[in-house]
C-alpha cells in the first residue's frame, strides 16, 4: 500500500537564457504523507518556488523546461497529463497560495466570484450554490461581515483580508495537497500569526497535507513536522523539525541557524556578534563538479571540490548532503 | 548631560491632506506622525519598530528634513534645523545620511560604484578626482569589498554587496547619524547577519548613530540599545532593549513580541488571540488608537488618548494600564 500522497522523484526544471541553462532545480526528490506539513526552507533563488511551480504544471515555457523526473500525485504522473487534465487537479486536489495576495488576486472580479468559481468549474455547482458556498467559507476563515464583502473587489481589501480571501479560495474544494508559498511574507507580524493560526486550524479540520514554502524559519518551526532545506537548487538536508533545530547536520543549515537574531534567547546578545555564512550563493548557471556550498563552507576539504555527495543518511529522521558524514573526523570545531 | 544628545525631536508631527489638489481644499488629513517627540545621543543606536502604515518611514523622512513637518521642533546637535532653507540645511546633510530598504532601486544603474560612493563628498567638498578615488577605495575596504570594484556598475553586484554600497556611500561624508530605513528587510538571513555585524562594526569604529527603522523586532532587539514602537503615528512604548523585550508595558508591544514565532518547534506558541487589523487612518478610532484591538480595554481607553509618561527609568508607555488602574498584564 502506497501511503505517500505526492512523490517527486529527481526533478529537474531548467530555464534556457541566453546567458547559459540555468538549473534552478537540480534532481529534487521528495515526498508528502497525508496529513502531514512539510517545509520548504531556503535563500532566494534556491528552487523552492519553481519546485512547488513544477507541482501544477506552472512552469513558464520556453523559457523553463522539466527535463527529467517524476511527480507522482496519488500514484499518477502528473508529468503526463495534458493541461486539461492538469486543470482537473489543480484547485481542486492540489490548491496554491501565493505570497502577493494583491498580484494574485483578479482586480475586476469580486472576491465572492472568485471564491465561488471552483466550486462551479470543479463540483458544478450551481451560482446560487456555489455563491452560498463561497459565502460559508469567507465566514469561516473570519473575513468580518462575510455577506457584505462577497460583492467587494480586491483593492477593498487590506493585505490581511486578501490573504484570507486567497486562503478560502484555496480551500473551497477541500483539497488534499496544499501548497502555501511564503503565505504571510508580505504581511505584517500580527496579521502573519492570524493567517499561521487560521492555516493550523483548517489543516485540522480537513486533514489535509500541507507544503509550506517559506526563508523564514521561525515560521517553519511553529508549524513543520518536517523541513526539506534546498541551497542553489538541491535539497541539502531532509529532516523532522525538531532534528533540524536540536541538531542540524548540513554546515549550510548550521549556519542559517545560528545566522538568524533572535528574541527568545534569554542571554544578554547585545553587542555579541551574529555568526554569518560568508560569501554569497554560486550561480546557477556554472556547472559545478563537487558540493556546490563547498566555496561558503568552513569545513571544505579536497573531496567536497570533486565530488558531489549523495543524501546520507544521519539517522531515521535525518538526511543530509555532507561529506562530512563519511569524514567526521574532517569537522573543523572551532565554535 | 545636555550636550550628548545628538538629536531631538519635540512633539513632531506630520499631516497629509487627502485628495483636493491646487484648486480644491482637501478632503481629509492623514495624521501620519502625531505628536512624536524622543532624542538620540551620540553613538547609540535607536530602533523605531512598528507594522506598515504606522508612520515609521514618514519620521525617517522628517529627521532628514526630505519632507517638513506640520508642527513641532527637531534638534540636531543642539540647533533647531526644522525651518532651515535648502542652503542652511547643507552643512547638516553631510552629517546626517540614508541607507534605504531596496538596494536594487537606491543605486544609480548608470553610475560607477567609484562615481556613487563618493557623489555626497562631490557636493560636499573639494577634493580632487585622485583624492576622491582614494577615499572610495578605503570604503569599499571598510564595508567589506575590494578597490577592484571601483570601476564596476550595481548590476554586478548582489543584494548584499549592493547594501555595503549603499553603506559606503552613506559613511563617505563621515556622518554623525545615518537613518537607515529597513536596510536588511530585503536580504537573506545570511546575508543580513553579515550586513548587521558590519553596521555594527562601523558604529564603534566611526561612533555612529543609528535610527533603525524596521518592522523586524528580533534584528532591531539586536542591533539597538533603545527602541521605539509606533502605532498609528504615534509612540506607544520606549524603552531600553532589554526592558523593552523582557517586561514590555504596552499591550500592544506584548502582542508584536508574541507574534514573532520563535525558531524553536520545542516553544509553540499558542494560537493567536488578536484579530482585526490596523485601524484606517483616515479614520482612526478615538481614545487610544489601539483600543479595538486591545484585550484589557476599558472604558477610559475608548475616550481618551494616554499620554507617554516614565513606568520606570528610561521606559516610557503611553497607556492607562499604567496609570493609575494597575497594571493587569500579568
Amino acid at each position: 500500500m502506497n501511503t505517500k500522497l505526492l512523490e517527486i522523484e529527481n526533478l529537474s526544471v531548467h530555464f534556457y537564457t541566453p546567458e547559459g541553462i540555468v538549473r534552478a532545480v537540480d534532481g529534487v526528490s521528495f515526498d508528502v504523507a497525508p496529513g502531514e506539513t512539510l517545509g520548504l526552507v531556503g535563500e532566494s533563488g534556491c528552487g523552492k518556488s519553481v519546485t512547488s511551480l513544477s507541482i501544477l504544471g506552472l512552469i513558464a515555457s520556453p523559457p523553463g523546461q522539466i527535463d527529467s523526473g517524476q511527480i507522482k500525485f496519488e500514484n499518477q504522473n502528473l508529468l503526463a497529463f495534458d493541461s486539461e487534465k492538469l486543470r482537473q487537479i489543480r484547485g481542486r486536489y492540489i490548491s496554491m497560495i501565493f505570497q502577493e495576495p494583491m498580484t494574485s488576486l483578479n482586480p475586476v472580479l469580486t472576491i465572492g466570484r472568485q471564491v465561488a468559481e471552483p466550486l462551479m468549474v470543479h463540483k458544478g455547482l450551481s451560482k446560487s450554490e456555489a455563491y452560498q458556498e463561497a459565502l460559508a467559507w469567507l465566514e469561516h476563515v473570519k473575513i468580518p461581515a462575510a455577506r457584505m464583502r462577497l460583492n467587494d473587489y480586491p483593492h477593498q481589501l487590506s493585505g490581511g483580508m486578501r490573504q484570507r480571501v486567497m486562503i478560502a479560495m484555496a480551500m473551497v474544494c477541500q483539497p488534499k495537497l496544499l501548497i502555501a508559498d511564503e503565505p504571510t511574507t508580505a504581511l505584517d507580524v500580527t496579521i502573519q500569526a492570524q493567517i499561521l493560526s487560521l492555516m493550523i486550524r483548517l489543516k485540522e479540520e480537513l486533514g489535509m497535507s500541507l507544503l509550506l514554502i517559506t526563508h523564514d524559519l521561525g515560521v517553519i518551526a511553529q508549524m513543520a513536522s518536517r523541513v526539506l532545506v534546498m541551497y542553489a537548487g538541491e535539497i541539502v538536508e531532509d529532516a523532522s523539525a525538531f532534528d533540524l533545530f536540536d541538531q542540524p547536520f548540513h554546515p549550510y543549515t548550521q549556519g542559517l541557524l545560528k545566522s538568524i537574531p533572535r528574541l527568545d534567547v534569554h542571554q544578554k546578545t547585545q553587542g555579541k556578534r551574529l555568526s554569518e555564512i560568508s560569501g554569497i550563493v554560486p550561480s546557477l548557471i556554472d556547472d559545478i563538479a563537487g558540493c556546490k556550498f563547498a566555496d561558503r563552507c568552513p569545513h571544505v576539504f579536497n573531496q567536497c571540490r570533486q565530488q558531489k555527495p549523495e543524501l546520507f543518511t544521519i539517522c531515521d529522521s535525518q538526511r543530509a548532503r555532507c561529506w562530512l558524514k563519511q569524514f567526521p573526523e574532517l569537522r573543523n570545531i572551532d565554535d | 548631560m545636555i550636550d550628548s544628545k545628538l538629536l531631538e525631536l519635540k512633539n513632531l508631527s506630520k499631516r497629509f491632506p487627502l485628495g483636493g489638489g491646487v484648486f480644491f481644499r482637501p478632503s481629509g488629513w492623514v495624521r501620519a506622525v502625531d505628536g512624536v517627540s524622543f532624542d538620540v545621543s551620540k553613538g547609540e543606536s535607536f530602533g523605531l519598530v512598528g507594522e506598515s502604515g504606522c508612520g515609521k518611514t514618514t519620521l525617517g523622512r522628517l529627521i532628514l528634513r526630505l519632507i517638513d513637518p506640520t508642527s513641532g521642533k527637531i534638534f540636531f546637535d543642539g540647533q533647531d534645523i526644522t525651518n532651515l532653507s535648502r542652503a542652511q540645511m547643507r552643512p547638516f546633510r553631510s552629517r546626517i545620511q540614508i541607507i534605504f530598504q531596496d538596494p536594487y532601486s537606491s543605486l544609480d544603474p548608470r553610475m560607477k560604484v567609484k562615481s556613487i560612493i563618493t557623489e555626497p563628498l562631490r557636493v560636499n567638498k573639494q577634493l580632487s578626482e585622485s583624492q576622491r578615488r582614494d577615499i572610495a577605495s578605503e570604503l569599499l575596504q571598510k564595508v567589506g569589498l575590494r578597490s577592484v570594484d571601483l570601476d564596476k556598475y550595481p548590476h554586478e553586484f548582489s543584494g548584499g554587496q549592493r547594501q555595503r554600497l549603499g553603506i559606503a556611500r552613506a559613511l563617505c561624508v563621515r556622518p554623525d547619524l545615518i537613518v537607515a530605513d529597513e536596510p536588511v528587510s530585503a536580504l537573506d538571513v545570511s546575508i543580513q547577519a553579515q550586513v548587521i555585524n558590519l553596521m555594527a562594526d562601523l558604529k564603534d569604529e566611526f561612533r555612529l548613530a543609528y535610527i533603525f527603522i524596521s518592522h523586524d523586532l528580533s534584528v532591531v532587539h539586536y542591533v539597538c540599545e533603545r527602541i521605539a514602537v509606533m502605532y498609528l503615528g504615534t509612540i506607544v512604548e520606549m524603552a531600553p532593549t532589554e526592558d523593552f523585550r523582557v517586561s514590555p508595558r504596552h499591550p500592544y508591544t506584548e502582542t508584536l513580541l508574541h507574534a514573532v514565532p520563535p525558531p524553536d518547534p520545542h516553544r509553540k506558541v499558542q494560537p493567536f488571540s488578536m484579530e482585526g487589523d490596523v485601524p484606517n487612518p483616515l479614520d482612526p478610532p478615538t481614545g487610544c488608537a489601539f483600543h479595538p484591538r486591545c484585550q484589557y480595554v476599558f472604558d477610559k481607553c475608548r475616550v481618551k488618548t494616554p499620554s507617554l509618561v516614565g513606568v520606570r527609568p528610561h521606559q516610557f508607555v503611553a497607556c492607562w494600564l499604567n496609570q493609575g488602574r494597575g497594571l493587569g498584564i500579568d
